[in-house]
């Protein structure tokens, strides 16, 4: 419970209509995207200014508020679940796009502006803000810095943290913390905007974000390849890649993924396929042309039963929506969904993609793969009910496989969905003690009465 | 609290609908009442959420729920965008009459439905009354829309610019015996809909010549009741199976092959709730609402799809022809997938469709919702309103009579000159224009 002096503060700070208390609203800001257990914060705040914000964390500091920075709450690793003597922080009305520069290519924006609604006002600028996480309709700037979001094009243009030019945030006592700048070059101070991408609210609480622009390609070309058997098509991957063709996506669909899709969506897939490979190159048209050939010769050579490419847009948006549709289909057969995005170095696809198939048969689950498989990054996804307590215990047996295999490959717990509360206790199985305890001292330095989105990330 | 509990497993019917919502929270960028207020509150996974907490016995009072349930515009553009299927607005609609017959309803909401809703003559003839003396209350507006303000400062009408009621509804001019005539090929039952018969009865005396041009024979039998969505919006669920057994009792009178309305609210309603909402019904009275709710048809899919139109010959260029933009009703297109049909209709007529940014966005009304929450209404009302003014038309054109009122009270605030068009009006003026 907060005390009722320190509601009327802050009241006070963003009017009473921006500050809720009923446990009726508490409760719809108890949970986000991951499969874990609600928590009720105490209280949740709307700001719409900076000076808002500085003043609510000052308040927080003073008396060891917790707090938690929501902005869509579509991450799924725990990391907007609140503490229940804390606060929540809603970014929603800090949804303001301050600046997109043509001449200099960069965009300012505040941390609630929604990813899908920057890239269009960027495209109607023939420029590009490539980071596209499937969630990007509704997820927030600020939640995509803060889990270092990825998405279908990382392969070739890499994630969230490579446009993050510079932050301004806010840091456990309310100071205002400028880092990086509006150029392309920056060599001054600790790199703090790299520390701050992927810090799920643990560091500081982000106001402005300047993000890079680059050019949008000219041309573009997608194409669906059939395979009989996954190991071809995760061949594919491998070979795609030692052939020094970098795709601007590279997506793999398992036989399971395919046939939920096809009765879901009816689009036309072969539901007899093992594997589909949904491929985009894009850039200059003439070297458009010339990748789309090599792939296409490569994928023949790897086994493919047929390749073809995509003749107009409608074509194209037909390959997409095919895979956007995974999710969708793959949720519509079980009431609970556990998505899962254990990444592997690319060579070890095929490894990951066997792995897998292991895995389901071993605890008798339901695991449809698809996912960003040029990257490396597939998405495991468990159809299971949570209320069925003995298999939703081979659920949680099978994840921790999944955990182990890809750190024996010399991967990672998480490609894209942040650590959060749901990979904490994992998380020294990947880095160690050393690299726990020392970012636990990072945080106590930073943030001595430990307030900034307690239990996230480091455990503590 | 022992009553609390005894919700909680009213609320346990829903269970295995409830859980089907994963809370990936794609719900956030369609729902146009989040768009303003960006309350989890106010999107469908914040009211699952709380449903579920209902469930789990986690208040001790019904009446916060309550009351965030029944703010919703029941449009379904959540339930059209689920990845995981929720059926969204059926799980709402169940549970508004849950809480509502767990709470009772309020006095005034008990005497419409109960008393005039539910008794259709009771329900014209009060309407019948109303219409002769509105003149004293309003005054219309000499505007494209034909709309009026409120004369006498009314807090519930404050500065709305609504549809009066018609002076002679559609069902005054119809036989004692109800209107059939003879056709070739299937023949049509049409369910006129409130808003049509006492307010743009235009519309019911369009799809009749628009049928009889195209030699349908169709069957209008005369003391039709209300489809029963406003009653189960308010969570009367009595009320609502009252409607729905008078309005089946009547049609099973008579011999037809499709049931069509010009109202996309009531195609949907008899679509897809009388079959899964009617309260407690025989195995005998299901089969008769599922076969019923597969006869049915909105009037731009049945003559598109069924009886096949042909564009209206004219000699006009296109940029000489009329411009039109049209509005995709959430109750046809999200909820019923027609939203290519009307478009063929309008075409057909001899119009240019300019299609507006965001044509199924929600207009805002929402039935209720535009009486209860009149401030949010308008706000995505006025959305709407400067997409349609942003395609350069001289008429926006929808299917649906509730999507009519509340862009008339949008165009009719901002003094625009656009007129607004069911595409059954469009289509038979260019017969009128046309035919030889
Ligand atoms: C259907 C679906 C598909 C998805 N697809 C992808 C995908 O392809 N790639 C991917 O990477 N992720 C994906 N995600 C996960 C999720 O959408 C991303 O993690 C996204 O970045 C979260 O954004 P959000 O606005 O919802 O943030 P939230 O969930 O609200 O918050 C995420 C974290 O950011 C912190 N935070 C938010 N705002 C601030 C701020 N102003 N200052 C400091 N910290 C802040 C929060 O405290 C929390 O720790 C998907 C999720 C779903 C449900």
């Amino acid at each position: 419970m907060i005390q009722k002096s320190i509601l009327e503060e802050l009241k006070k700070i963003v009017g009473p209509p921006h500050l809720l208390t009923q446990k009726e609203d508490m409760l719809t800001y108890s949970y986000d995207a991951a499969v874990l257990d609600p928590v009720m914060p105490a209280a949740a705040v709307i700001p719409e200014t900076k000076d808002q914000v500085g003043d609510i964390i000052a308040l927080c500091a003073e008396n060891h508020i917790p707090i938690t920075v929501r902005g869509s709450g579509t991450n799924l690793s725990g990391g907007t679940i609140p503490y229940a003597s804390g606060i929540v922080i809603l970014t929603g009305r800090m949804n303001k796009i301050i600046e997109i520069n043509e001449a200099d290519m960069y965009a300012v924006v505040e941390p609630g502006v929604v990813t899908a609604a920057l890239a269009a006002e960027v495209e109607k600028r023939g420029l590009f803000y490539p980071p596209d996480p499937g969630s990007m309709a509704v997820s927030t700037i600020g939640g995509n810095v803060a889990e270092n979001a990825g998405g279908l094009r990382g392969l070739k243009y890499g994630v969230t943290k490579d446009y993050v030019m510079g932050l301004r945030f806010f840091d456990s006592q309310g100071n205002y913390i400028k880092t990086g700048s509006k150029t392309v070059k920056c060599a001054t101070g600790y790199n703090i905007t790299g520390l701050m991408v992927g810090s799920e609210g643990t560091l500081g609480i982000l106001d402005q974000v300047i993000l890079k622009l680059i050019p949008a390609p000219k041309a573009r070309q997608a194409m669906v390849a059939v395979y009989d058997t996954i190991e071809q098509a995760s061949e594919t991957v491998a070979g795609i890649i030692s052939a020094r063709i970098v795709p601007a996506t590279l997506e793999i669909l398992d036989n399971f993924t395919i046939r939920a899709v096809e009765d879901f969506s009816k689009a036309g897939l072969p539901t007899d396929a093992a594997a589909l490979l949904l491929i985009e190159v894009d850039g200059h048209p003439a070297v458009v042309a010339e990748e789309a050939a090599q792939v296409k010769a490569l994928c023949l050579k790897m086994g493919a039963r047929t390749i073809d490419q995509a003749k107009d847009d409608a074509q194209r948006d037909k390959i997409w929506a095919a895979r956007r549709a995974a999710l969708s289909a793959l949720a519509q057969l079980k009431p609970t969904l556990v998505l899962e995005d254990a990444t592997v170095p690319r060579s070890r696809i095929p490894d990951m993609v066997r792995a897998l198939q292991r895995i389901g048969q071993k605890y008798r689950i339901d695991i449809g793969t698809f996912g960003h498989a040029g990257d490396g990054n597939l998405h495991p996804t468990i159809l299971t009910d949570r209320r069925n307590k003995e298999e939703f215990l081979r659920v949680e047996q099978a994840i921790e496989e999944i955990f182990d295999v890809a750190l024996s490959m010399g991967g990672t717990l998480s490609g894209e969905h942040g650590t959060g509360i749901a990979k904490a206790p994992f998380l020294e199985k990947e880095a160690g003690y050393s690299s726990i305890l020392f970012s636990r001292q990072l945080r106590a330095a930073l943030d001595p009465n430990n307030i900034l989105n307690p239990g996230k990330i480091t455990g503590v | 609290m022992a009553d609390m509990k005894e919700l909680a497993n009213l609320v346990k019917e829903l269970e295995d609908q409830l859980v089907t919502c994963i809370r990936c929270g794609m719900c956030q960028s369609v729902c146009p009442l989040f768009e303003q207020t960006r309350k989890e509150a106010d999107v469908a996974r914040g009211k699952l959420a709380l449903l579920t907490g209902l469930m789990e016995n986690m208040f001790t009072d019904p009446d916060g729920v309550n009351e965030r349930l029944n703010r919703c515009l029941l449009c379904g553009s959540c339930a059209a965008n689920c990845p995981s299927g929720v059926n969204v607005v059926e799980i709402f609609i169940k549970a508004r009459a849950i809480l509502a017959e767990y709470k009772g309803l309020s006095p005034a909401k008990k005497l419409i439905f109960r008393q005039l809703l539910a008794h259709p003559g009771r329900f014209d003839a009060l309407v019948d009354w109303a219409g002769r003396f509105q003149g004293l209350f309003a005054k219309p507006d000499a505007n494209a829309q034909g709309t009026s303000c409120a004369r006498l400062v009314s807090p519930l009408l404050s500065h709305r610019h609504f549809m009066p009621l018609s002076a002679s509804p559609f069902h005054k001019i119809l036989p004692e015996k109800g209107l059939i005539t003879t056709g070739s090929g299937p023949r049509v039952a049409i369910f006129t809909g409130c808003l049509i018969d006492k307010i743009f009865p235009g519309v019911a005396h369009a799809s009749l010549k628009v049928l009889s041009h195209h030699n349908v024979g169709v069957v209008i039998p005369p003391g039709q009741g209300c489809c029963g969505i406003p009653s189960l919006a308010s969570g009367d669920r009595d009320s609502f199976t009252r409607l729905v057994d008078h309005n089946l009792a009547l049609f099973e009178k008579y011999d037809f092959d499709v049931l069509v309305t010009a109202c996309a609210t009531c195609t949907s309603t008899i679509k897809k709730l009388w079959p899964s909402v009617y309260k407690n019904p025989s195995p005998g009275m299901q089969k008769k609402l599922t076969a019923l709710s597969e006869k049915t048809m909105d009037i731009n899919q049945f003559l598109v799809d069924q009886v096949g139109i042909e564009p209206i010959e004219t000699n006009l260029e296109d940029a000489e022809k009329e411009i039109v933009t049209y509005h995709d009703p959430c109750h046809l297109k999200k909820s019923l997938g027609v939203a290519d049909q009307p478009r063929q209709v309008i075409r057909a007529a001899g119009c240019r469709l300019a299609e507006m940014a965001g044509s199924d966005k929600c207009c805002g009304m929402g039935g209720s919702f535009n009486v209860y929450h009149y401030d949010l209404s308008s706000a995505i009302g006025i959305l709407k309103e400067h997409n349609i003014e942003a395609t350069g038309c001289t008429t926006v054109s929808t299917g649906c009579p509730a999507c009519m009122m509340q862009i008339s009270d949008m165009l009719g605030k901002a003094g625009s000159p656009i007129r607004v068009r069911h595409p059954m009006e469009l289509y038979a003026k260019s017969l009128e224009t046309h035919t030889p």
